[in-house]
């Protein structure tokens, strides 16, 4: 061990237990470029086995390792020891989410209502192959590209209030991605989606908060997506009103 | 075995634990202040109808320090209303020119400053004119 150390308090819970969720205290092995992740790691190898958390890929890419550190959302492979360092790190997990083991997160809620808006290209026809690819320029790319960095890390659902006091809001990462399938001029899906869109429980439930956009890691920029598909089904509503006749 | 599952609680002051949170629930609660300022001009509006009697009971209430006081404390609290939001249009609504996405503070001017700007000059101007 070397000489300094960190404290990391870290959430426990056991689905066999009572129920009950306890904090357990574990001295680290402090090093300027350890991360939350890399002490969690040593805990599970040096200390105790059981600890149980999901992590991957180790570099913010596959977003499996959101926890809260300190209360706040983050990814452990992104949070540095040095930013907290003397002071004691809590670590739980994502908030809002039910806990199955330790700092492992249910996510079947969230891949329901990921599934809800269709996150894939619909075309009413699929063109011929031997037409070609579809076209896009570097502008309609643009209108939609923040949106496809989203790897689902959930950190925004953990950062969201409305997401922990509804618990049919689809959420600030699906309708983020709604959006960059409607705003994908490939896609001509946009009315599939468009019930899910525009219910309480859609883009309307949120109340922009806003924090959701501060957490993200990828600078995705959810809270800004829910409130452009306001308005996108704002004007929707107009158009149907004041033009019946028109197409939907 | 039974299995348990564990969700962490709320609590009812759950907008204490973030800063966001609670710049979210001021700029949400001042609009309660622009509510009570309409419920006060509704008052204005009645005592016009109702003669000049009334009329001088309005002017006297509103001279009342505490009056100014509230008045003064909810002009605050709705132009912060008014700024959050402002500060947040570009967010709702970027804008493009020529297919380039103009800066916030811009979009904000011009989507929300300027046009405040232009009414309120417009009502000072008809105010100050026939007063």
């Amino acid at each position: 061990m070397p000489d300094k150390t960190i404290t990391l308090d870290v959430f426990r819970f056991q689905p066999e237990g009572d129920g009950k969720a306890t904090f357990q205290k574990f001295d680290v092995p402090y090093h300027d470029h350890w991360v939350v992740l890399d002490a969690l790691n040593w805990i599970k190898d040096e200390v105790d086995g059981t600890l149980t958390y999901r992590w991957s890929c180790r570099m913010g890419v596959c977003g499996s390792c959101g926890m809260m550190v300190d209360g706040v959302p983050k990814l452990t492979c992104a949070a540095f020891l040095k930013d907290y360092y003397p002071s004691p790190v809590r670590v739980e997990p994502l908030a809002y989410f039910p806990v199955e083991r330790d700092l492992v997160i249910d996510m079947e809620g969230f891949l329901d209502k990921l599934k809800s808006i269709r996150p894939w290209l619909i075309r009413e026809q699929e063109k011929p192959l031997e037409d070609g690819v579809y076209l896009q320029s570097p502008n309609e790319l643009a209108s939609f590209k923040q949106y496809t960095m989203c790897i689902n890390c959930l950190l925004c659902y953990a950062a969201c209030p409305v997401v922990g006091a509804e618990e049919d809001f689809i959420g600030p990462a699906a309708i983020a991605i709604a959006q960059r399938y409607n705003l994908d001029n490939r896609d001509q899906g946009e009315h599939l989606r468009a019930d899910a869109m525009a219910s309480d429980e859609g883009a309307w439930g949120c109340t922009f908060v806003g924090e959701c956009s501060e957490v993200c890691p990828k600078n995705v920029d959810p809270a800004g997506a829910i409130q452009r598909a306001k308005v996108d089904n704002t004007k929707d509503w107009y158009k149907r009103m004041l033009m019946p006749w028109g197409q939907r | 075995m039974m299995k348990h599952r564990y969700q962490t609680p709320m609590g009812p002051l759950w907008f204490l634990k973030r800063e966001g949170y609670r710049r979210f629930m001021v700029r949400e609660m001042t609009a309660f202040a622009m509510a009570a300022f309409l419920v006060y001009l509704l008052y204005w509006l009645r005592a016009i109808g109702d003669g000049y009697t009334a009329f001088v009971q309005m002017v006297e209430l509103t001279r009342n320090p505490v009056t100014v006081t509230l008045l003064a404390l909810a002009f605050g609290a709705v132009l912060y209303h008014s700024i959050t939001w402002f500060n947040l249009t570009p967010k709702i609504m970027p804008m493009y020119v020529a297919e380039e996405k103009i800066p916030d503070v811009w979009a904000a001017i011009i989507m929300g400053y300027l046009p405040c700007a232009a009414v309120t000059t417009v009502i000072l101007w008809s105010v100050m004119r026939t007063g």
